[in-house]
């Protein structure tokens, strides 16, 4: 598998092989969860500036129909997930641990949840711009995890260009399914999607990325290319972080993005399978994300599956619902490399969040709290790290809180947190943690990059 | 269902980590030492297991002792002072006196690693520097050596079991017993306790190459059968707890470099296979060179580091003074490794090509 020449699988340099953990969920299918009583919607589900509420609270709304309009150019719409009252407009506690205001609705039980909003739209007869102003009325934002407002992406700075939209079919967080059964499930959707941003951004083809480990949704997908769609499906080597979008675009089309450079710098844009696929469902239609497929799973819970649900449908009703096994467990929002560990379970689901995992913490890979041991300089985190960076000299220049030369000698501001070098490192020193530290107090020192 | 009084823990990511820590790397690093270990007993008897045993021993102690000094927590747990202590015993000739042994293992710990910081933290081999300076100190005793199966130059011989060499138990500060004399005045004539590298170097006469793969030749406790420390280094890579690229760029460009001696005068210069499998090349490439500490971290690095050590040590054999180079090589590497480091930095992804290091 490592050597080079024996496998001419598309794929980057360097990465790791985490166990991934995906049999607990990949062949269950979407399954609806139940509407929760009580929903929370934060105003601030995505990068950008926080939505703007336009109901009062006590108000009635309907499944569908707009709550908030977005707060300036990067930021979206959001939509009531469910028919039911508006309790109130407050702080909420969200997932970094602070508070920030939201929307809590109260669901009426005996409503029928049918969704009245929404007209039919000819999609080829809007201009590209029409096309990025109805996008950022669905509210979709990026549903792999980093939920950047999709409609910033279709329209294209002044002098910029794409040629190939790369779409990103990875999924190589281990436990998370979600991609995974959005590509069995919603084919027609997902290529629907990709007609809109092709001609939203007047690329010439469009490339659809999945890891080896899901032949199953390449041939679905293969089998499902409409005529006249300029779309490929390639199969790449199942390997973290494959879906990073730097990783994938030189996997796919060899191109490497710039340092500090975006995906358009060598004119690709690149979109998650997820986010087309509601893309494709709902503008032609003129609706809103309302709800999204979730991955619950982990060691920790009883009945692991992907389920559609309601954005703002709180944890702890999640977890009643698929059940703990596990007393002692760490609950994750996203994946294991990636996601976010929560404290509480009085959080909404928002658009980003991918998956909720249960970890027992007597799972083998769980981080116990092991002894740390000095750097041995074994070489294995320069040997994972996917930017070629050299985390075990960010590591020892950290400890002496040198963090201005780890900027400016050992490109700290190129690392994007991915976790390979804590996940290989021996000696359990907390490398990514300390880079996300150290480029704190950079920002706050204003370091240049 | 309430889930109230479910603990839950936080942490950032990632939330999953690799099995292989640094204790398991160190204690599979002595188990890959055992085999050959074994077999140095097994060839120069009772003598080469009291070395084992008082290096090994005096290397973990002083390791305790210094940590308890220093008022920090022991680091005897993480292996690494047994190895220490195995390669010492390993590099030094089997009938060495016990108490200069202690004395290299002390210093091996206390000068080659305690001082600068401990595990991770030592610029050179501990074990190289605890024989480096017994190289110095006691020039003599450190090179005489016992025959293989000495005294009675059979395989199936029990007698080297059950009597020592009397240098292992001479006394500090007393003149040992001459052990080329206190040999050659019981055994067979014309047998001297010569390595083959000495052979080579001062009479110009070779070793079969075989009796050199297999281990039935004189020399270091544990540099003699090359057959066993392959076995032990092709575990350890298997295991992928050792960088493979450091044995073969040593191994590789000793061989280019004494097969060009060879071809330039094959009279004087030895074959390039008499030279990978003599003295005390192999298991200085791979268990010495590559000790993680001290090695470059980059691939590149590695490289230049490993193709250093083995010309050196090549150049060493067959222009310098001495019939062996290995161990000043890899100090030489070791103290280049920083500086190669440096000069290595992999290129990162996505470098603007105008004004970036290489």
């Amino acid at each position: 598998m490592w050597l080079p020449g024996l496998n001419s699988r598309k794929t980057f340099s360097h990465g790791i092989h985490p166990p991934e953990s995906k049999e607990l969920t990949q062949d269950k299918a979407i399954r609806r969860l139940p509407f929760a009583p009580h929903l929370i919607i934060p105003l601030s589900q995505h990068t950008g500036a926080p939505a703007k509420p336009i109901v009062r609270e006590g108000q009635e709304v309907a499944r569908g129909e707009p709550i908030a309009e977005p707060g300036g150019f990067v930021s979206v719409p959001m939509h009531a997930p469910v028919t039911g009252r508006v309790e109130k407009i407050a702080l909420a506690r969200d997932a970094r641990g602070g508070m920030s205001p939201a929307i809590f609705i109260e669901q009426y039980p005996a409503a029928n949840q049918e969704i009245l909003y929404g007209a039919e739209t000819d999609i080829d007869s809007l201009t590209p711009e029409e096309l990025v102003k109805a996008v950022q009325a669905t509210g979709v934002v990026g549903l792999g995890g980093a939920a950047f407002p999709t409609h910033v992406k279709l329209a294209l700075p002044e002098g910029k260009s794409v040629d190939t939209i790369i779409v990103n079919g990875c999924e190589c967080e281990p436990f998370l399914t979600t991609d995974h059964r959005v590509m069995l499930e919603q084919v027609d959707s997902i290529f629907k999607g990709i007609r809109i941003v092709l001609r939203a951004l007047g690329a010439k083809q469009a490339i659809v990325g999945i890891e080896t480990n899901k032949m199953d949704a390449v041939e679905t997908m293969r089998a499902g290319i409409p005529k006249g769609v300029p779309c490929t499906i390639e199969a790449i080597e199942a390997k973290y972080p494959q879906g990073a979008e730097k990783m994938l675009t030189k996997a796919l089309v060899n191109r490497e993005v710039p340092s500090g450079g975006l995906p358009i710098d060598v004119g690709v844009a690149v979109f998650n399978v997820a986010t087309l696929a509601q893309i494709g469902e709902l503008m032609p239609v003129r609706q809103g994300l309302i709800e999204r497929v979730v991955t619950v799973s982990g060691t920790g819970v009883h009945n692991p599956g992907n389920f559609l649900m309601a954005i703002g449908t709180p944890l702890r009703f999640i977890m009643d619902q698929v059940g703990f096994k596990e007393r002692e467990c760490q609950i994750i929002l996203g994946g294991p490399m990636m996601g976010t560990s929560v404290g509480t379970l009085d959080l909404p689901v928002t658009k980003g969040v991918t998956g909720i995992l249960a970890i027992a913490k007597d799972h083998p890979l769980a981080i116990r709290n092991g002894k740390v041991f000095p750097c041995i300089k074994c070489g294995s985190c320069v040997e994972a790290c996917p930017m070629h960076l050299n985390p075990s000299e960010l590591g020892l220049l950290a400890r002496k809180q040198e963090y201005e030369t780890m900027a400016e000698r050992y490109h700290l501001m190129d690392c994007f947190e991915c976790g390979c070098c804590s996940f290989v490192c021996p000696s359990n020193i907390p490398l990514v943690q300390y880079f996300r530290v150290s480029k704190a107090i950079n920002r706050e020192r204003k370091v240049p990059k | 269902m309430s889930v109230g009084t479910h603990a839950i823990d936080i942490r950032t990511s990632p939330h999953i980590k690799g099995r292989v820590t640094t204790d398991t790397i160190m204690l599979n690093v002595v188990y890959a030492l055992l085999p050959v270990t074994a077999f140095a007993v097994f060839v120069f008897g009772l003598s080469a297991f009291l070395l084992v045993i008082v290096t090994t021993g005096t290397c973990v102690l002083t390791e305790h002792v210094l940590c308890k000094l220093a008022r920090k927590p022991s680091t005897v747990s993480d292996y690494s002072a047994v190895i220490t202590g195995l390669l010492l015993a390993l590099t030094l000739p089997p009938g060495f006196p016990l108490w200069m042994a202690i004395v290299g293992s002390v210093i091996s710990i206390g000068l080659g690693k305690a001082l600068f910081g401990g595990l991770g933290m030592n610029p050179f081999n501990p074990a190289l520097v605890g024989r480096a300076f017994l190289q110095a100190a006691f020039p003599v005793a450190i090179t005489t050596w016992t025959p293989a199966f000495w005294p009675e130059m059979q395989i199936w011989s029990t007698e080297r079991f059950t009597s020592i060499v009397l240098p292992t138990v001479s006394l500090p500060f007393m003149r040992p017993e001459s052990v080329a004399s206190f040999i050659n005045g019981i055994t067979i004539d014309g047998f001297s306790g010569a390595t083959p590298l000495s052979r080579m170097k001062f009479d110009h006469e070779t070793t079969s190459i075989i009796d050199l793969f297999v281990g039935m030749t004189a020399g270091s406790t544990g540099e003699t059968s090359s057959a066993l420390i392959i076995l032990g280094g092709v575990y350890l890579m298997a295991r992928r707890m050792m960088n493979w690229r450091i044995p073969v760029a040593i191994l590789g460009s000793a061989t280019v470099v004494s097969g060009i001696f060879y071809a330039l005068n094959s009279e004087i210069y030895p074959t390039p296979l008499f030279v990978l499998f003599s003295g005390g090349l192999m298991l200085g490439a791979m268990f010495m060179a590559s000790d993680m500490v001290g090695s470059p971290t980059t691939p590149l690095g590695v490289w230049i580091y490993g193709i250093l050590i083995g010309s050196v040590t090549v150049v060493i054999r067959l222009k310098g003074g001495l019939p062996e180079g290995t161990m000043y090589a890899i100090l030489l590497g070791n103290a280049c490794t920083p500086l190669i480091d440096n000069l290595t930095q992999p290129r990162i992804f996505g470098a603007r090509k105008k004004g970036e290091r290489k």
